[in-house]
């Protein structure tokens, strides 16, 4: 029977609670609820609430103590009901968690994962919609994944929950019920800080991430259709660690890139690996570094907004056939 | 085994002393950069609070808490190495003064961000009480931090969850300069635990066997299950918020009256009552201490540097 992306998530960390009685979990309605979500559905039953936390709306208090649990050897995860609020406790990641392992002097560790539903396109307003990762990217000491299928779902998660750093699982809402694959029998990790190729080609690179992947790769077939253009779809599934070395083999290959992501335009990690991609790979470069990523404006919640800031598949095509032109 | 306690005592009152006090003058001379931040007057309290801990058992000092470092067993050397910015010192350089920690002795590393250690100290407490280990957390922080979110957030955590964590407020009645009563409109600290379902109590944090019987107390219903206790010591800070602050904002007669209840004097007075000579011992622990501040100076002087490199280590597990 096929998995669905939210469930890959649950039975990665029910198997991971199996395995390893250290890992927990503690967030907001987690236990009685299961989870905003159901991520955590039947854990309550199954673990108990010394296992299964449901802790009052303190989202700085979920961090923090997942921190103090993490540094004495517990492996906790601390949900963020939605990703949006992962505000309220961005001191305890950036200062308490990040710089842990530093200031110590390597003497300490903070194995945790923070897990927030993430992304738009379900109507959720300015609050229930945001994609948090570029708040991070700059912040060393931290790990940070957003995985766009089921499999990588799960097993970046287990990866995740077994890695000795703080990571930063950001889960797309929307893919949560809209994606299922068969998944393995047996237990398996995706390692962190691995891309995958998604589809390859020879004319041109789109380089993307959890739920961009998917009109990516409709642009991408499109584009193979309609115009002979043989693209390559590359998932970054990890944000930091970022594998380099796939992006830099693809464009020596391709030689044009189109970056795509939900989150905003500015700020977005697109803007990183363009300005990298310029350093190392300029002599291959047959044109510019494009990206298709939202707006420069808050996830507005009316649909007519929500649809003219999202990135979707006529804007790949539209920005990858510009490109093909040079 | 009363006299060994209380030799032991007056040790680690007079050596945080003699430390601090070398240091601020480290400071003067241009040899301790950056921020030093002195606990001078409230020695008191890390010291009866953390004296006779366990090992594991976890303990968040802020800045101003170099005496817990002492008691809990760091070496002084690596302690002034520390503050140097030496590759010997508990960071290796990576962070000044008391922003780092000591796993092994239990001494959680703190950030700048006042308050944010008490939901660390939570989780912690957190831990012992899965694991069935007898072991307590215990949070520092001043009365300043009470006004963060982390405190209530926490404090509401532990009343919930009976957690074996004691929360320590030093309350020296200055937020660097702002004055108590425009911190809060409240007389005691201590009275916010009721809010959280559990005790607060208030204690002189300039006399050594109050905070010891009201942090042991503490420790010991924590240790047996009973849950967390918030702990109001009221003390006073003889330095500025740092070296470089002139405190121009407190009047003088305050820091005058409050020196006249010097815990480390108050402590030899005891001394006396209880018939030791007092005069022998403290020149004898003076010189005593005087041989391991200097050891210490002399170790952070003559140690290395980190090499410029070194930046970049201990981000990560495993570097990429």
């Amino acid at each position: 029977m096929p998995t669905t992306y939210i469930k890959a998530i649950r039975d990665a960390m029910f198997e991971e609670m199996k395995r390893d009685e250290n890992v927990f979990i503690l967030g907001e309605d987690v236990g009685i609820l299961g989870g905003a979500f159901k991520a955590t559905d039947g854990f309550l039953k199954e673990f108990g609430p010394e296992r299964v936390i449901d802790t009052p709306i303190a989202e700085s208090l979920i961090v923090g103590a997942a921190i103090g649990a993490a540094v004495l050897g517990m492996r906790p995860i601390a949900e963020i009901q939605f990703a949006d609020f992962i505000s309220c406790a961005y001191d305890q990641i950036i200062n308490m968690a990040a710089t842990l392992r530093y200031r110590h002097g390597g003497g300490a560790q903070v194995p945790m994962v923070i897990r927030g539903p993430s992304g738009a396109g379900v109507h959720g307003g300015l609050f229930h919609s945001q994609n948090p990762e570029s708040y991070f990217l700059s912040v060393p000491g931290l790990k940070m994944v957003a995985p766009a299928t089921a499999y990588d779902a799960k097993g970046l998660l287990k990866a995740a929950i077994r890695d000795d750093d703080p990571v930063l699982f950001f889960e797309h809402k929307y893919l949560y019920r809209r994606i299922q694959e068969e998944l393995p029998e047996e237990d398996y990790i995706v390692p962190l800080g691995k891309a995958a190729v998604r589809r390859e080609g020879s004319d041109m690179t789109f380089i993307t991430y959890s739920s961009m992947l998917y009109p990516s790769l409709t642009a991408a077939e499109r584009l193979e259709k309609e115009d002979g253009l043989r693209v390559e779809v590359i998932d970054l599934r990890s944000l930091r660690p970022l594998d380099w070395e796939t992006l830099f083999g693809s464009v020596r290959k391709t030689n044009k890139v189109v970056i795509i992501h939900e989150d905003r335009r500015t700020g977005g990690i697109g803007g990183e690996i363009a300005a990298r991609l310029a350093e190392e790979c300029f002599d291959s470069l047959d044109g510019p570094i494009v990206r298709v990523a939202s707006e420069d404006t808050h996830y507005a919640f009316s649909p007519p907004l929500e649809e003219f800031i999202l990135p979707n598949v006529d804007k790949i095509l539209a920005k990858a056939r510009a490109l093909a032109a040079y | 085994m009363e006299m060994k306690e209380d030799q032991e005592l007056y040790f680690y009152l007079k050596l945080t002393r003699e430390f601090e006090d070398r240091v601020s003058k480290l400071h003067l001379q241009g040899k301790i950069l950056g921020g030093v931040y002195s606990g001078k007057g409230q020695e008191a309290i890390v010291v009866g609070v953390c004296y006779g801990l366990q090992r594991e058992d976890f303990i968040c000092p802020i800045h101003r808490d170099m005496g817990a470092f002492l008691v809990k067993g760091v070496d002084p050397k690596r302690l002034m190495a520390q503050l140097f910015g030496k590759k010997t010192g508990l960071s290796k350089g990576k962070d000044s003064f008391l922003h780092a920690g000591d796993l092994e002795r239990g001494i959680f590393g703190a950030t700048s961000m006042l308050a944010s250690t008490l939901p660390v100290a939570a989780g912690a407490a957190l831990k012992f009480r899965m694991r069935k280990e007898p072991h307590v957390a215990i949070a520092f922080f001043g009365e300043g931090a009470s006004s963060r979110g982390d405190f209530h957030e926490t404090l509401n955590f532990a009343g919930i969850h009976k957690l074996p964590v004691i929360f320590v407020c030093e309350n020296n009645f200055y937020a660097y300069s702002t004055p108590q009563n425009a911190q809060m409109a409240v007389e005691d600290v201590a009275i916010r635990a009721e809010g959280y379902g559990f005790k607060g109590a208030v204690c002189s944090g300039n006399d050594l066997h109050a905070v010891m019987r009201t942090a042991h107390a503490a420790i010991d219903r924590a240790r047996h299950g009973e849950g967390p206790t918030l702990i109001e010591c009221k003390t006073y800070r003889y330095h500025g918020h740092s070296e470089h602050d002139q405190p121009f904002y407190r009047p003088k007669e305050e820091l005058i009256e409050w020196e006249s209840r010097d815990p480390i004097q108050r402590f030899e007075i005891y001394l006396e009552k209880k018939g030791y000579n007092v005069d022998q011992m403290k020149a004898e622990t003076e010189k005593q201490i005087k041989e391991i501040v200097d050891e210490a100076v002399q170790f952070a002087e003559e140690s290395p540097y980190p090499e410029g490199k070194e930046a970049m280590e201990d981000l990560y597990a495993n570097p990429f």
